[in-house]
């Protein structure tokens, strides 16, 4: 019987240049795994590969060399740590994500429950060509949010208020983009160079700041043979319903309007960056 | 500089870095009453940076930052709570 590979490596099953050898990558969420999940990918490298795992560039865990007659058994003895294959191919993939607000003292959204819902709404999900989405905390960028086809990074908007300000200037030492001078103990914010980034707000003292948490989110983004950083079009977007609306229209688009092997940069460009401004901007203001 | 505060006691953690900076101007308030007040003096950089939010999360409360223009700052800071 002919192996199906196309349907080996939809399920996760990545063809090794061995023959009918395979390096399984499993299913990860915002590169978490349970110490029980962990334990049986140990487990599983032990009895059916080569007694080591490998973490991929996407937070994602292979477990290499894994025999094609062995694929069944693998499957099921995975599900019983809680385990599922992951995916390759012209689809959803792995949804990325930092640690983010629960716990990295620069978080500005909790970024594992945003990666858990995208994964929920999108994983796998079939498309013309592979669809990644990268969630990262804070401005740090430490998940790289504009190599994703659509990246989310948590985003803090401000306001100053008055009467609980002490004019220490410590928002003024803290900000990156020169937005905010002290002067005479009063604030002066030119929310103009504001990049959300929420340093003001997180080194005061006094609460001084108001804070409004959100998304800037960025479309096109490529790191492969060609690499080109995501474009933001809506600044800040305050509403996660709103966000998840966005990331609808996106990934809609791409399905309607993407020839198959073309990441969604090139159907941006092709179909035209002001005809997928706009319909992200009706969905914004919708 | 601090004319409109009743010092009632004065550190210098500008010889120690981060985590001691914090552990120090905690142990010091741990020392005070209720309502009193602590001067510290503190380095710019990351102390600056750093301390008088952890102190604030701690429950009390900063009343002033002032700049020596040395490159150290005088953070004033009112004991709330035992």
């Amino acid at each position: 019987m002919a192996t199906d590979y196309a349907t080996l490596k939809k399920g996760g099953w990545m063809r090794q240049k061995q023959k009918n050898n395979f390096s399984l990558r499993v299913r990860v969420v915002g590169g978490n795994l349970t110490a029980t999940q962990l334990a049986k990918i140990a487990e599983v490298a032990e009895k059916y590969g080569e007694g080591y795992a490998h973490l991929t560039s996407r937070q994602s865990v292979e477990i290499p060399f894994i025999k094609l007659e062995n694929v069944e058994d693998v499957k099921a003895a995975l599900a019983e740590g809680g385990v599922e294959p992951g995916v390759c191919g012209p689809r959803v993939r792995t949804i990325t994500a930092c640690q983010g607000e629960a716990v990295c003292p620069s978080g500005c959204i909790d970024t594992y429950a945003l990666a858990k819902e995208l994964d929920d709404r999108y994983f796998a999900r079939e498309l013309p060509h592979k669809f990644k989405f990268g969630v990262t905390g804070c401005q740090n960028n430490c998940l790289k949010a504009e190599e994703n086809d659509v990246g989310i990074k948590g985003a803090i908007k401000v306001k100053w208020l008055e009467d609980k300000c002490i004019g220490c200037g410590l928002c003024a030492k803290t900000c990156r983009k020169g937005a905010i001078k002290v002067e005479n103990k009063k604030v002066i914010f030119d929310e103009s160079q504001c990049n959300f980034c929420g340093r003001c707000y997180k080194s005061c003292p006094t609460d001084a700041w108001e804070d409004t948490h959100g998304y800037i989110v960025s479309f096109g983004g490529l790191f492969g043979n060609n690499i080109n950083k995501g474009e933001t079009i809506i600044p800040f977007i305050e509403d996660k319903q709103k966000l998840l609306d966005i990331c609808d229209a996106a990934i809609t688009f791409f399905a309607e309007n993407a020839k198959p092997g073309e990441r969604f940069k090139y159907t941006i460009d092709r179909i035209g960056r002001d005809v997928f401004a706009k319909k992200i901007t009706e969905v914004y203001n919708g | 500089m601090a004319e409109e505060f009743k010092i009632d006691d004065t550190i210098d953690i500008t010889d120690v870095v981060c985590p001691t900076t914090f552990v120090k101007a905690k142990v010091a308030l741990e020392e005070l009453e209720e309502g009193q007040i602590l001067s510290i003096r503190l380095n710019d950089g990351e102390p600056v940076q750093n301390v008088p939010r952890s102190i604030k999360e701690e429950g009390h409360e900063i009343l002033k930052l002032d700049d020596n223009q040395d490159g150290t700052f005088t953070l004033i800071v009112k004991k709330v709570g035992d």
